[in-house]
């Protein structure tokens, strides 16, 4: 069972070793795994790049052809394009691991939960956050906004409210994947949970794309910060028991 | 025991019988609101209790992954359930009180929002409860769910408070006449016993559907463990 399980993970070495893995190790083995797994079933990611540039062009019709008012919220609009469519990734994230009961065969490597975690988490994230830079140019051109205080601030902007989407989304995508009318639970799950983080991402997008005058900025990058590091944190502390049997 | 909560319950409804004199006759009204001020005899404690049970809901969240038992788990069901019902009736008073004060039902203001957010997060919470069939697995999922929404707390207050304020900044009992802050007080106790009688009630229930989920034999009642399904693997 070892063998199999591992060679899933596309290593043969972890159960020959039969020591359990170290965390950043079994981190970097998952999150290897995960992005395999993408690569390889392009048209979902295809699917999900398609999905949301769907979204903002929705958006743009359901509230007219307001141009000053597309240009004010474009930082509302691609937050809410990236959460719609972070709930498909989220789901498809623990669904391959439910599909052949691979989710079982990982808990039997002597690899740290902790690793799955951080793994799957930083996964998500990092496909988020690909696929927000790949939105950005769509939502500059569609809604006709300029990038006032430049890229490096929107960058860590996206980055830090990937981050802060994926962190608690994959918790709830472990616990939902397995309960009945999952599709409909981890959103109902999620984004109570997440208005602080989308709060202050589009307004620290909205800073970014029409300027600073108040200075803002720092604080609503504060705010993500510490949401970050809560939802990590609690994400590494009980994700162990969210999968345990 | 059936005793004591049916005692508290009387107890409840007759402070709740006699508080409503005290709020709509005996206590003065406010100088600028006048009579409607009077609905924050209610609205407030309803709040708090709400806030009292989440507070329980984490508590026995935590309990529950440090040491499995049904009864916290039924606890922390109750005690959902009990809370997201005051909340409910809380916010709805204060929406009634705010359309002849402020002119609107709902207004933006961190205190409401922030409500609203915990009262769709702890429906969620139920939700999950209702969707998850396996009561071992629901247990730990809604303990872990509970912890991670209780924890957003904070966060959600000072989210929303960078928003421009509009509720009422809380009056202390220095600035107020004394015999409105006994009224609220009386309603505060009022509604404390009606929660521990709700809480206490549901918790009976949650403990029966454990035990007819599982079938437990009649001896394990007392210590109530989860060690029967372990001991059976």
């Amino acid at each position: 069972m070892q063998a199999t399980a591992a060679s899933a993970l596309g290593t043969n070495r972890i159960a020959l070793s039969a020591t359990r893995v170290g965390l950043l190790r079994g981190l970097a083995l998952v999150l290897t795994k995960d992005m395999l797994i993408e690569w390889r079933t392009r048209a979902r990611l295809n699917a999900l790049v398609i999905f949301a540039f769907g979204t903002l062009l929705i958006f743009s019709f359901a509230l007219g052809p307001d141009t000053q008012l597309l240009q004010r919220n474009a930082g509302g609009y691609l937050w809410l394009a990236l959460l719609f469519a972070s709930l498909m990734a989220l789901g498809e994230s623990f669904r391959i691991e439910r599909e052949n009961s691979a989710l079982e065969g990982l808990r039997l490597l002597p690899v740290d939960p902790r690793a799955l975690f951080l793994g799957k988490a930083l996964g998500n994230a990092a496909v988020l956050i690909g696929l927000a830079f790949v939105l950005v140019p769509v939502m500059v051109g569609l809604f006709g906004v300029s990038i006032s205080l430049g890229f490096g601030p929107l960058a860590l902007t996206l980055i830090l409210g990937c981050l802060a989407i994926s962190a608690p989304g994959t918790l709830y995508s472990a616990v939902a994947s397995n309960a009945r009318a999952r599709d409909v639970l981890l959103p109902l799950l999620l984004f109570p949970l997440i208005i602080p983080a989308l709060l202050a991402a589009v307004k620290a997008t909205s800073v970014v794309l029409q300027g600073d005058p108040m200075s803002q900025l720092r604080s609503w990058f504060g705010l993500l910060v510490g949401f970050n590091l809560v939802y990590w944190g609690l994400g590494v502390a009980l994700f162990p028991q969210v999968v345990e049997e | 025991m059936n005793r004591v909560r049916w005692a508290i319950f009387i107890v409840a409804v007759a402070m709740l019988g006699v508080g409503a004199w005290l709020a709509l006759a005996w206590a003065p009204p406010d100088r600028e609101m006048g009579d409607v001020q009077r609905i924050m005899y209610v609205h407030v404690p309803q709040v708090w209790m709400a806030l009292l049970a989440a507070t329980l809901n984490f508590g026995c969240s935590v309990a529950y992954l440090f040491k499995k038992s049904w009864k916290t788990d039924a606890l922390a069901e109750a005690s959902a359930e009990v809370g997201v019902l005051f909340g409910a009736v809380g916010i709805s008073l204060g929406s009634i009180w705010g359309r002849p004060t402020w002119g609107v039902w709902w207004a933006w203001d961190p205190r409401l929002t922030t409500a609203a957010i915990l009262l769709v997060a702890y429906a969620g919470y139920l939700a999950l409860r209702r969707f998850v069939e396996d009561p071992e697995r629901r247990a730990v999922w809604s303990a872990v769910t509970a912890i991670v929404a209780y924890v957003d707390v904070p966060l959600i207050w000072y989210s929303v408070q960078w928003w421009r304020s509009l509720h009422q900044v809380q009056s202390s009992p220095k600035t107020v006449d004394p015999q409105m802050t006994l009224v609220l007080r009386w309603h505060a106790f009022a509604f404390l016993g009606l929660l521990i009688f709700f809480i206490w009630s549901r918790y009976q229930i949650a403990m029966a559907a454990r035990k007819h989920e599982l079938a437990m034999p009649a001896e394990l009642d007392e210590g109530a463990r989860i060690q029967t399904s372990q001991a059976a693997r």
